[in-house]
């Protein structure tokens, strides 16, 4: 079986973004930017499973600027075996997104897709289940567990109640939360191997998609600042400040 | 053209979720259905057609649709979508998972988890963990939207609807339901308390954490938590709050032993008033509270317990 993991380049999430003067977005300029952490978990479990025997390949797969070349190298020096790149500028939309990547899934013929729960960027979470559907696939979304076995994969969702169990027919759609598993790092020499693994580059005409934008983004702007605080310095001036003064409790 | 909102249940009763989406969709239009698919879930039907605004309760009562697998419930939304100008659901782990699949299958880019309403088309949502708020017009003809449940009231319960069925979907053979660990807890729910008593890595232990339960149950509020204590194991997976976890915003948020990393304030700093007691006034936290207190948790916690006498 191959595993088909789409993943996503973002702004690293440990920096604090700063909205851009013309209000069209956030300052990509000299912004360090990294994997999105879901999708690093995603590629970490896809090559368990081929660790495990489960799957053959492990293939990468990333939408957006050439500079995405960079993160598909990262996700072959964890071990994907090998990457393709289709080339946009911007990434599209989920829909967009989902549209190529359903076209790569039917060239491929994957057994699993494995994708983050959410871009840690436009926050959309919405990719996984868009391809599900084109593709008429089974799904499991926000996934802290999976056991593939033959005819059958069971996964353990995190919702908001808690935890579910669902047993999904292959082939599937999964996207994965936080708690699956601790991604590794790649080592010096993976990197260096990563170096002359095989990376394709398509354009979404190549796959036959349009991916025409349905949304405007007319501005983008800082949320509203919290005015500052005050500090107290015991348990009953706090009691007080919260029943007389915010009368809130 | 009339909005439609998805509702969310669990066959017995109504998710508070879908009153705040309501709301949301009373904003765009005067007529409001409400799709409520289950299996036996008349109560819920009952209580739905009591929600303020909505006109109309479609039922879908069939056993594919027991446990909201979205491969059995987005085709029945996208059979009935064409009769609306916008189908809304909420922005938890039930819409996000159901909605998107039925936006795919119309050939509709939904626009995710929208906390403003500025007009038919435009809408104002949260990117980058929240800091950043995005202005978005969708060209879609017909809009699927989720909702940031925070950011409405809950509609009321004085309404009137009336109830019909409606058939679509079912089951589509590619899932089953296999079981669920839900978290029992007698205190209320996390995105809808008024009072939040929320620990991070400070707390240590799972222990420790009886101590903010006791706390919580004091002040009548829910307990959350940081990815850190539920990476940790201190507490199940559904008390994380954040980017990635549940988005609360109560009358008091008070966060102990939590630093206030991006991902934690995107899920808290639209709360009324915020506590921070944390022993390092460095914190990032301390500069989202109303009241920070520089304290070492385990004795500020038992202080504050005493002073609530
Ligand atoms: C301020 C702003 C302005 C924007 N302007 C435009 C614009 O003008 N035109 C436009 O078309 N789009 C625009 N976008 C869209 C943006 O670039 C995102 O790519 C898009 O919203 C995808 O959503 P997401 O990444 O949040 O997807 P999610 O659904 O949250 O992503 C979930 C998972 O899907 C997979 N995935 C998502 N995207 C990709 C990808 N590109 N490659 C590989 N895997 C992927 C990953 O596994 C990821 O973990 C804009 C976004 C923002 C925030
Ligand atoms: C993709 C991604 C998504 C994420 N999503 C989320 C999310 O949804 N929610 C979330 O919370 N995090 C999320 N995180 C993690 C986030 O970045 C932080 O790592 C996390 O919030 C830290 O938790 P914490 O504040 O409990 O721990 P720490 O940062 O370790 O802070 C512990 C704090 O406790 C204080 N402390 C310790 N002992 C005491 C004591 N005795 N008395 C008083 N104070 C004490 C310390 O001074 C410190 O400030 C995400 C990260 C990533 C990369």
């Amino acid at each position: 079986m191959k595993v088909l993991v789409p993943i996503k380049r973002v702004i690293d999430a440990n920096i604090k973004v700063r909205v851009s003067a013309d209000q069209s977005g956030v300052e990509l300029n000299n912004v360090k930017m990294a994997m999105n952490p879901f999708c690093e978990i995603a590629i970490e479990e896809a090559i368990r499973l081929r660790e495990s025997g489960k799957a053959e390949e492990v293939i990468a797969v990333a939408v957006g600027p050439s500079q995405s070349q960079e993160t598909l190298r990262t996700a072959l020096a964890m071990g994907a075996d090998r990457a393709i790149l289709i080339e946009t500028d911007p990434a599209p939309e989920p829909l967009g997104v989902a549209k190529l990547l359903k076209a790569v899934t039917e060239k491929e013929n994957p057994g699993l897709v494995i994708l983050g729960k959410q871009a840690i960027d436009g926050d959309n979470n919405q990719t996984g289940q868009m391809l599900a559907a084109l593709l008429n696939w089974s799904i499991g979304t926000f996934v802290s567990g999976l056991e593939v076995n033959d005819g059958s994969v069971r996964v353990t969702r995190e919702v908001d109640g808690g935890l579910e169990n669902i047993d999904l027919t292959p082939p599937c759609v999964i996207t994965v939360d936080l708690r699956l598993n601790e991604p590794r790092y790649a080592s010096l020499p993976n990197i260096m191997k990563a170096k002359k693994k095989p990376l394709e580059t398509f354009s979404p005409d190549d796959l036959g998609v349009d991916v025409s934008p349905r949304i405007e983004v007319l501005k983008v702007i800082e949320p509203p600042a919290r005015a500052a605080g005050v500090k107290v310095s015991s348990a009953e001036e706090l009691v007080e400040k919260l029943r007389n003064e915010a009368k809130v409790i | 053209m009339a909005i439609l909102v998805i509702g969310e249940h669990d066959n017995s009763t109504l998710r508070p979720s879908t009153l705040n989406t309501v709301t949301a969709a009373a904003a765009l239009g005067t007529e409001v259905d409400l799709l409520i698919a289950g299996a036996d879930c008349s109560s819920v039907t009952d209580e739905a057609s009591k929600v303020e605004s909505v006109s109309r309760v479609l039922v879908a009562d069939d056993p594919s649709f027991a446990d909201g697998l979205a491969e059995n419930i987005a085709p029945l939304i996208a059979s009935i979508a064409g009769n609306y100008s916008h189908v809304l659901a909420p922005a938890t782990t039930y819409g996000k998972n159901i909605l998107p699949r039925a936006s795919a299958l119309l050939d509709v880019q939904q626009i995710s988890d929208i906390s403003g309403i500025e007009s038919e088309d435009t809408f104002v949502r949260p990117i980058y963990a929240g800091n950043a708020m995005a202005t978005v017009r969708s060209t879609d003809v017909l809009k699927l939207i989720t909702v940031r449940t925070t950011a409405f009231d809950a509609a009321g319960m004085d309404g009137a609807a009336s109830v019909e069925t409606v058939s679509g979907g079912g089951d589509a053979g590619l899932s089953k339901f296999v079981g669920e660990e839900l978290t029992r807890s007698e205190r209320p729910e996390l995105t809808t308390a008024d009072i939040i008593v929320s620990g991070g890595r400070g707390m240590q232990s799972s222990e420790n954490f009886v101590l903010l339960e006791k706390l919580a149950d004091k002040l009548g509020a829910a307990v959350g938590a940081s990815r850190a204590a539920v990476d940790a194991g201190y507490v199940p997976n559904d008390y994380q709050v954040g980017q990635t976890g549940k988005v609360v915003a109560p009358n008091v948020y008070i966060a102990v032993g939590i630093s206030g990393a991006i991902q934690h304030l995107a899920g808290m700093k639209d709360s009324k008033v915020i506590v921070a007691i944390n022993k390092d006034e460095e914190a990032p936290i301390f500069q989202v509270a109303d009241f920070g207190w520089v304290a070492d948790l385990f004795e500020a916690i038992p202080q504050l317990d005493s002073a609530l006498e």
